[in-house]
């Protein structure tokens, strides 16, 4: 299991290199840093004074890739690969715009963030599958039918109406909740309970649905009617049965999203104010600060990255056999 | 000397490319019995023929509005002159020529849906009576009323009534003609058969859902635009602008959006899936390398990236641009083709693990045996049979792929800002409702134009897996 674990993640080195790569040629070469000096500036400031200038603060006046001033080692970390791409390995994000330290604003703002992904991701779950069964419980009936189109329907609302429409009802019209903002510590309550509502019923539509086909695979397997032919009632089948038998591959199939949760939701935190990964993603995309982007370009990498070896550990936990392929 | 100066956007271009693409697939499925009798029983889909109707209304709409033209200045003094006719900046399209009481008749601010009356109180000289406070006469929403402003209900529900009742003689004609189709021509009093049939729904083709349909959109768009002329049904937004007329535009951004992204992904998708499952080895490992990292990167933020960029290059490259419609088509092209760089990998996937199962049968290694190139069979032989694959996942994608449209315009990295889409109409709209009194109409004509298309597209789509789904059939 260790040695498996062990390949799992050197397999993940050449990933993060590649994901690298991609980010640095987005951002340094397909624009060099005069167009973002360009572009930051304005076009009222833009000399090539200026342009020099905010090149040096930032550290981009150096060469791509070898500096052929700078000899011995230098002649290679001494350029903007290895000071601003390569570093992002040890967890060196650098500077964003506005001069605050990148990795600490990250540290600050994942918290933020878990409060609203975590629960929405483990509610929703639930939700998910409680309904998922109860759509295949009745299956081939007009309950299942319907519940299906509804579905249908709910997937095919957009995620936005969910948000503005909730923030309307439940915070302008009904005035339950506040409509914006965080608090500290266990105030954070009543912030919290309108996103991860409104995060559980959009996602509701399409995860039901693709539960219930789980569900349907499970029940049309033979150990079903063996189980059934033993004479045990249709809920004992269900709850006993396939129930833990279809956990199996709805489990390994969410574990990947499991990491990625710590970016937080762009929308939701955008929209409700909360100080988290997701808004500080949206306010870096709006105020054009590529530093940020590019960090959280890596960071959500990495993220996936785990969640694809957490998978596949999770896969060998449940079916040995797979270990040893 | 002409009155226009026929405009060719590149989107115009890829628009009529996949049309005729539509077209030539089409004879292709018809050559193929396999496939045509998947789509017979697509065709046989009440479901699924009542959204592809709905789907087509959308695309005619969206046709329409990809044939732009300049139109010519007005300038007598200068004709005489027997100068070059100047043409307006301004592109326009075919839409816009049929919808010209809605594109011009704009009033000043916001009014509610068949409002006479704006919905900001202005401070007004009238005569006799100094200033006085009110909320000011529409320019031209209701105008034709003159004085009887309380006869909106009775106006609209007759002009409504009336047209409706023409678009049941329209529709009847159609039903007539569906009946003769299915009846047949040659033996009297066939069509009163043909329609029995057709109301029991004993046809093979789904004719009483897509007549059914078809009744509810006359019943519905015809009275729409014949109020429309003269009463803003949707509303105006906050510049005065007729909300059904930015409803009918967005279509198009919608459906290019959706289609013009899998034109992009489909060749990466399917050239690269199959040769990693087929020829295995080093081809195989590269390709999985590929689409690992492209997934692993967070695609909104890869988009962002993306947009962000091509933002640079645009805005330092204006001489590239003639009008301002050219450089919103551009984005929304390189928005296209980065969505559809982002999407290949999932059908990428699911291709090469069934050419992977493909080529252990018996009828490739027979082929192999034979001495057949490897790329003649990949065309004749693996191709064929991952047609299924390739058309669920199209059809599944369109819809996700509008949503997407909306949240990346909200984020900013969508369509231009000029560019009217769902999005950048959600995106203005949205601050409305915080507002006092609300502004709900441009928000909820957004939301249900868009709900509309994407529940058409999902259950279309639905119809389309279960007929070609080998495990669910």
């Amino acid at each position: 299991m260790l040695a498996y674990i062990v390949r799992r993640l050197l397999y993940a080195i050449p990933i993060l290199i590649g994901v690298n790569l991609i980010t640095f040629a987005l951002f340094f070469i397909v624009n060099t840093p005069d167009d973002m000096a360009r572009m930051q500036l304005g076009v009222k400031r833009v000399t090539p004074e200026a342009i020099a200038q905010w090149k040096t603060e930032r550290g981009y006046d150096r060469p791509l890739f070898v500096n052929a001033a700078a000899g011995g080692v230098a002649a290679l970390t001494d350029t903007i690969f290895f000071q601003k791409s390569a570093r992002m390995f040890v967890g060196d994000f650098g500077r964003a715009e506005d001069g605050r330290d990148i990795a600490r604003e990250i540290a600050t703002r994942m918290g933020p963030s878990l409060a609203i992904a975590l629960p929405t991701f483990v509610l929703g779950l639930f939700v998910a599958i409680s309904f998922a069964l109860t759509l295949a419980f009745f299956r081939a009936t007009a309950f299942d039918v319907w519940g299906v189109v509804l579905c249908v329907a709910a997937m095919s609302v957009s995620g936005l109406f969910y948000i503005i429409g909730g923030q309307y009802l439940f915070s302008k019209v009904w005035r339950l909740v506040p409509i914006s903002g965080f608090g500290d510590g266990l105030d954070a309550w009543r912030f919290l309970v309108l996103p991860v509502a409104i995060g559980v019923v959009a996602g509701i539509g399409a995860s039901t649905r693709w539960y219930r086909t789980i569900f349907l695979e499970e029940v049309s397997k033979d150990y079903v009617r063996t189980a059934r032919a033993k004479g045990l009632p249709e809920t004992v089948v269900f709850f006993r049965h396939i129930l833990r038998n279809a956990l199996i591959p709805i489990l390994t199939g969410v574990v990947v999203v499991i990491p990625t949760l710590f970016m937080g939701s762009l929308l939701t935190e955008s929209f409700f104010g909360i100080p988290g990964l997701g808004s500080y993603t949206i306010d870096a995309i709006n105020a054009q600060d590529f530093a940020v982007v590019r960090s959280m370009v890596f960071i959500g990498s990495v993220l996936y990255i785990v969640g694809l070896i957490l998978t596949d550990i999770s896969y060998t936990l449940v079916d040995p056999r797979i270990r040893f392929q | 000397m002409r009155d226009f100066q026929i405009v060719i956007l590149w989107s115009d271009v890829l628009v009529w490319l996949l049309l005729a693409a539509g077209i030539g697939v089409g004879v292709l499925i018809a050559r193929s019995p396999p496939l045509l009798a998947a789509w017979r029983r697509v065709s046989a889909n009440r479901i699924g023929m009542a959204a592809a109707i709905v789907l087509l209304a959308f695309i005619g709409v969206g046709l329409l509005d990809s044939l732009h033209y300049r139109p010519a200045l007005e300038s007598e003094s200068r004709q005489e002159r027997g100068q070059e006719r100047q043409y307006a900046v301004e592109v326009l399209s075919l839409l816009d020529l049929l919808a010209i009481p809605l594109r011009t008749k704009n009033e000043k601010t916001y009014s509610a849906p068949f409002a006479t009356r704006l919905y900001a109180m202005e401070t007004l000289e009238v005569p006799g009576l100094g200033t006085v406070r009110e909320f000011p006469r529409l320019k031209y929403g209701g105008s034709h009323l003159g004085e009887r402003e309380d006869a909106v209900f009775a106006d609209a529900g007759l002009t409504a009534l009336r047209v409706g009742a023409l678009a049941m003689l329209g529709w009847l004609a159609l039903a007539g003609a569906a009946a003769l189709a299915v009846g047949g021509w040659q033996t009297g009093g066939a069509w009163v058969g043909g329609w029995r049939r057709i109301w029991r729904g004993e046809t093979a083709f789904a004719w009483n859902a897509v007549l059914a349909t078809l009744a509810v959109i006359l019943l519905v768009a015809l009275p729409l635009f014949a109020l429309a002329g003269q009463y803003h049904v949707f509303g105006t937004d906050k510049v005065g602008q007729d909300v059904l007329y930015q409803i009918l535009k967005s279509v198009r951004t919608a459906l290019i959006i959706g289609l013009v992204t899998t034109l992009v992904m489909l060749p990466l998708a399917v050239l690269l899936g199959i040769v990693a499952g087929y020829f295995r080895g080093w081809v195989d490992d590269l390709i999985q390398y590929l689409y690992t990292v492209l997934n692993s990167i967070p695609s909104v933020l890869l988009i962002a990236a993306a947009v962000l960029m091509m933002q640079v290059v645009i805005d330092t490259h204006p001489q590239w641009f003639a009008t301002a419609a050219e450089r919103a088509d551009l984005r929304l092209l390189a928005l296209c083709f980065i969505l559809g760089i982002m999407s290949w990998t999932s059908l990428c996937r699911l291709l090469r693990g069934e050419t992977l199962k493909l080529r252990e049968l018996e009828y490739i290694q027979a082929a192999q045996a034979f001495g057949v190139s490897s790329w003649r069979i990949i065309l004749r032989h693996i191709l064929p049979n991952l047609m299924h694959i390739v058309i669920i996942s199209l059809v599944m994608d369109f819809s996700s792929l509008v949503l997407a449209e909306a949240v990346l315009s909200y984020v900013g990295v969508g369509v231009d800002p000029s560019m009217t889409s769902f999005g950048t109409m959600i995106n203005n709209a949205r601050m409305e409702l915080g507002r006092e009194p609300v502004v709900w109409w441009s928000l909820a004509a957004a939301f249900a134009a868009m709900f509309l298309l994407v529940l058409a597209a999902n259950l279309f789509a639905d119809a389309v897996r279960d007929a070609f789904d080998p495990r669910v059939a």
